[in-house]
């Protein structure tokens, strides 16, 4: 099994704050990996950095290639989706025009997404900021399923969903997995033991942890430890601190 | 009667004149957050160099003013892109910066424009129909203010047009809400912001050639004058909202005029006080999105 | 300890530089190319009078800028307000100078807490669009209501009223030392600014406004106080100004002059209270000596292509202004700062505003 994504000893900032400090860890090139750690510690931060949307420092390896030196966009045309944390869709813009601007090969999957998620080939000339959150949701993600992509980065696609549509989401990510690898990140434990395969526990904007996802869910101290609860109650986006 | 339809009348062709300027400036802030101050030496260099070319081959003659027109639009536009590919690109993101060398530029350009043309203003001629009058519901009104508003309406068709229905047009309107998503889908947003600046500097280079048949000179300082009330406009309309753009470029000038008539050429102050007024009520103006 | 060090030193070099533009006047110093006459004459001292009003005002911005963040491009409103507010005064009511610098003053202070309550409904950007209106008003006003302030032509300074000795070209060395109070004056002001716990939240509100709300501090409120200090420490730098060219025109109050001052702020350093000086220095003399080469022979004799950019000093400066702008980030004093003392910039990127010296650093002003 080989990697298609290598992170190595990345730092990012925002502004003069240092968010990731010096993370290494690498993403092979099937099935979900997903990224774990409590409220602040810097997933979304590396993601971020990953895609250079902020300031980033080391190396960043796509495929063999060095993508940290590149501007997001040239990082994105290599073949890297993005579904941000959240949503960020363009609420003045059509269903269709989010899903046009996103698309960027001749042939876009567009059957693809239409058959994952119905209801937005329904709702295509709706302003989508007037969609629902789970709507939206949808769109964010089949923006990064149009083309196809080496890698997708997925941050927090079921946060805040009702629990039918965390199932919708999580199906259309195991189906995608299929043909492309995923770096998710989750702070639903079911959603990660029903996806990942691995994962990457992140703590104070550093790797402190990576193995099988089920057996880092499955120690329930580990979990307390690193995660901040109890490994069976699903926890998103609630009681855990900030970092300091 | 006649006198407030005069006055009415000619608010409405002086707001289209702030619409030409002020477009531009609330495209180009709302994309990039870029306060343009250069904007008015923009639409200066169309005006003087429109008018060299009219005088050249007989400036009452309408050829003479439909190509001055063009050229207006021309300059306009390659100063504007060089600008923002010279002086605004290398300094991406630092928007202080950016407002800063544009800054510099509006200064520098003003000095130079003295140095070539002179500080007095030279006093110009356009095709007689312009200054002769057209008579509306009573009121005489001088030809060159529908002018203005023929060429404000087309600026405000074309710019819809292409806002919706082309692709660059929709990454404009993606790029305005958020743009690091756009970026994120693999669009090279930094192209658009060119194109943006080229639009303003045309809009701008056209409102020179205009500007100047409206106040029948050029000088030096045409531009940045009328950009002080383009920026009023903009913050009234709220920034970077096209339509509010528009709209507070004729609620404005309107004012301004009725003033200018009623208040004993008050209009200048007035604004001003709108302003204050529309801050106090409304920071976001008639139609801005909420601070950011 | 070498900071302690550091703080004598710069006191020192503080100290000995005021002394030695105080003792200015009385030296037989001639700096060709540079200073039109000696030192002790009249040519150079108002030239480096009005330099030090400039100085005055540019440190005036620099705590809206450098301290507090804040791009206003109607500064020159409140410096005006000084300047025609002490003509007006001594123009129409008789009353002495000193009582007559309060009162332009206080008025200078009002006109900025209308303006500032207003304008600080809006923050960053529109700003600075909303100041430069304000201060478009200002100089309609002032050309408008050509009665009182003389419009277009200017308002010649009554000296009716105002001590002998700060009148005419043979007290030229007096209005120099005024001027040299003035400026040691505002630069104290800047200096208790930075120092005090307003400054603080000022650069702190710039670095991150939310984190001081959280902290349930009032971020808005420290910036308007900032703001009116600037304000009426620009009134100061107006009534001087006034004094010393026995007289004020339109210009005072214009954009052009914020700009001006904008343009000193940002060659000295933004953010750095000895750069604004420079700056104001720099420019006033660059300005003069510039429109001296304008009319100069060696000008004359160019091709149009060199000779017309080359005559317009406003163009040279302007150019001069942008080159800084993109390749000297910090002005001049950020770059003498940073790389030629060497100070422990770098590592100072996470400390944060608890640090004292902190009012030195080079801002990275957002909007
Ligand atoms: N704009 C910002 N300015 C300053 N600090 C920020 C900013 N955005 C995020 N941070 C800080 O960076 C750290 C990491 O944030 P990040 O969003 O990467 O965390 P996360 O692991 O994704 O958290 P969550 O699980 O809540 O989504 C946090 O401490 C946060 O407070
Ligand atoms: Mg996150």
């Amino acid at each position: 099994m080989s990697t298609i994504l290598e992170v190595a000893g990345m730092s990012a900032s925002i502004g003069s704050q240092q968010v990731v400090e010096s993370v290494s860890f690498s993403v092979p090139d099937t099935g979900i990996t997903a990224v774990l750690g409590r409220n602040g510690v810097g997933k979304t931060s590396t993601l971020r950095g990953i895609l250079g949307l902020i300031k980033r420092k080391g190396e960043v390896t796509l495929a063999g290639e060095r993508i940290d030196g590149l501007p997001t966009h040239r990082i994105v045309q290599r073949g890297v989706g993005y579904v941000p944390e959240d949503r960020e869709v363009f609420a003045s813009l059509t269903v269709a025009e989010n899903l046009a601007l996103a698309e960027r090969q001749a042939n876009p999957r567009r059957d693809f997404v239409a058959h994952l998620f119905p209801d937005l080939v329904e709702r295509r000339a709706q302003m989508a900021g007037t969609l629902s959150g789970g709507q939206q949701q949808m769109v964010s993600v089949a923006r990064a399923l149009l083309n196809d992509n080496r890698l997708l980065l997925v941050d927090e696609p079921t946060k805040g969903l009702a629990p039918r549509i965390v199932n919708e989401v999580a199906g259309a990510l195991e189906e995608a997995s299929r043909t492309v690898p995923i770096l998710l990140v989750e702070q639903n434990l079911e959603v990660v033991k029903r996806l990942a395969k691995d994962a990457i526990v992140i703590d104070g904007g550093r790797v402190v942890h990576r193995g099988d996802a089920r057996e880092i869910l499955g120690d329930e101290e580990l979990t307390r430890r690193l995660l901040g609860v109890h490994g069976d109650a699903p926890a998103d986006g609630h009681g855990t601190e900030e970092r300091a | 009667m006649s006198t407030l339809v005069l006055v009415l009348v000619t608010g409405v062709g002086l707001g289209a004149l702030y619409f030409l300027v002020a477009s531009g400036l609330s495209l180009i802030y709302g994309l990039m957050h870029v306060l343009n101050f250069a904007h008015g030496v923009f639409l200066t260099l169309g005006a003087f160099l429109g008018w060299e070319v009219a005088s050249r081959i007989g400036a009452t003659g309408w050829p003479a003013f439909l190509l001055s027109i063009l050229v207006g639009g021309l300059v306009g536009t390659a100063f504007a892109t060089v600008t923002e590919l010279a002086l605004i690109r290398p300094l991406y993101e630092r928007h202080i910066e950016q407002v800063l060398v544009t800054v510099g530029l509006a200064f520098a350009a003003v000095a130079l424009f003295e140095g070539i043309w002179g500080s007095d203003p030279i006093f110009i001629t356009g095709p007689a129909w312009l200054d002769e009058t057209t008579t509306l519901l009573g009121a005489r009104i001088p030809n060159v203010y529908f002018v203005l508003m023929i060429a404000a309406t087309a600026l405000l068709a074309s710019l819809v047009v292409f806002l919706r229905y082309t692709r660059y047009g929709m990454i404009i309107r993606a790029g305005v809400e958020n743009r690091a998503m756009v970026t994120a889908l693999g669009i090279d947003v930094k192209k658009s912001f060119t194109l943006v600046f080229a639009i303003g500097g045309s809009a701008a280079g056209v409102g020179g050639v205009l500007a100047a048949h409206y106040t029948g000179y050029v000088s030096a300082h045409l531009g940045q004058t009328l950009l002080i009330f383009a920026f009023i406009v903009t913050v009234i309309g709220g920034l970077g909202s096209l339509s509010g753009a528009a709209i507070a470029s004729v609620l404005v000038a309107v004012l301004q005029q009725l003033a200018n008539y009623y208040l004993g050429g008050t209009g200048d102050l007035i604004v001003v006080v709108a302003l204050a007024v529309v801050l106090l009520v409304r920071p976001r103006g008639l139609l801005g999105r909420r601070p950011a | 300890m070498s900071d302690f060090i550091r703080t004598w030193w710069k006191l020192l070099a503080g100290v000995a530089g005021v002394v030695f533009m105080a003792l200015l006047p009385l030296l037989n110093i001639s700096v060709p190319g540079v200073l039109p006459t000696p030192t002790y004459q009249p040519g150079t001292l108002a030239l480096l009078s009005l330099a030090m009003v400039f100085s005055a005002l540019a440190l005036s911005y620099n705590m809206l800028l450098g301290t507090g963040g804040m791009l206003s491009f109607g500064h020159a409103l409140y410096f005006g307000a000084g300047a025609y507010g002490l003509g007006i005064i001594l123009a129409n009511f008789g009353v002495p100078l000193w009582p007559g610098v309060l009162i332009a003053l206080l008025g200078g202070l009002l006109i900025a807490i209308v303006t500032g309550a207003i304008s600080m409904r809006v923050s960053g950007i529109p700003f600075a669009m909303v100041t430069l209106a304000f201060a478009q008003a200002g100089s309609v006003l002032v050309r408008r209501n050509s009665s009182v302030t003389g419009g277009e032509e200017g308002l010649s300074l009554n000296t009716e009223h105002v001590p002998d000795g700060l009148v005419g070209v043979a007290n030229t060395r007096n209005l120099y030392w005024f001027a040299l109070g003035v400026v040691v004056l505002v630069y104290l002001v800047a200096l208790w600014v930075d120092r005090s716990r307003l400054g603080h939240l000022a650069r702190a509100t710039r670095e991150n406004e939310l984190r001081i709300r959280v902290l349930g501090l009032e971020p808005t409120r420290a910036r308007f106080v900032l703001f009116l200090i600037a304000a009426l420490s620009a009134s100061g730098a107006g009534v001087a100004y006034i004094l010393l060219q026995s007289g004020t025109v339109p210009r005072a109050v214009s954009a052009d002059l914020t700009i001006t001052v904008l343009v000193m702020v940002v060659l000295g350093g933004v953010g750095y209270r000895w750069g604004a000086v420079l700056g104001g220095f720099l420019y006033t003399i660059l300005d003069q000596r510039l429109t001296v080469l304008a009319g100069s022979e060696a000008i004359e004799g160019l091709p149009s292509v060199l000779r017309i950019p080359l005559s317009e000093p406003l163009f040279l400066l302007g150019t001069l202004f942008i080159l800084v702008v993109i390749f000297l980030p910090g002005g001049i004093a950020g770059t003498v700062e940073t790389r030629w003392l060497q100070r422990r910039r770098a590592d100072a990127l996470t400390e944060l505003d608890d640090d004292a010296d902190e009012a030195q650093r080079p801002s990275e002003v957002r909007p």
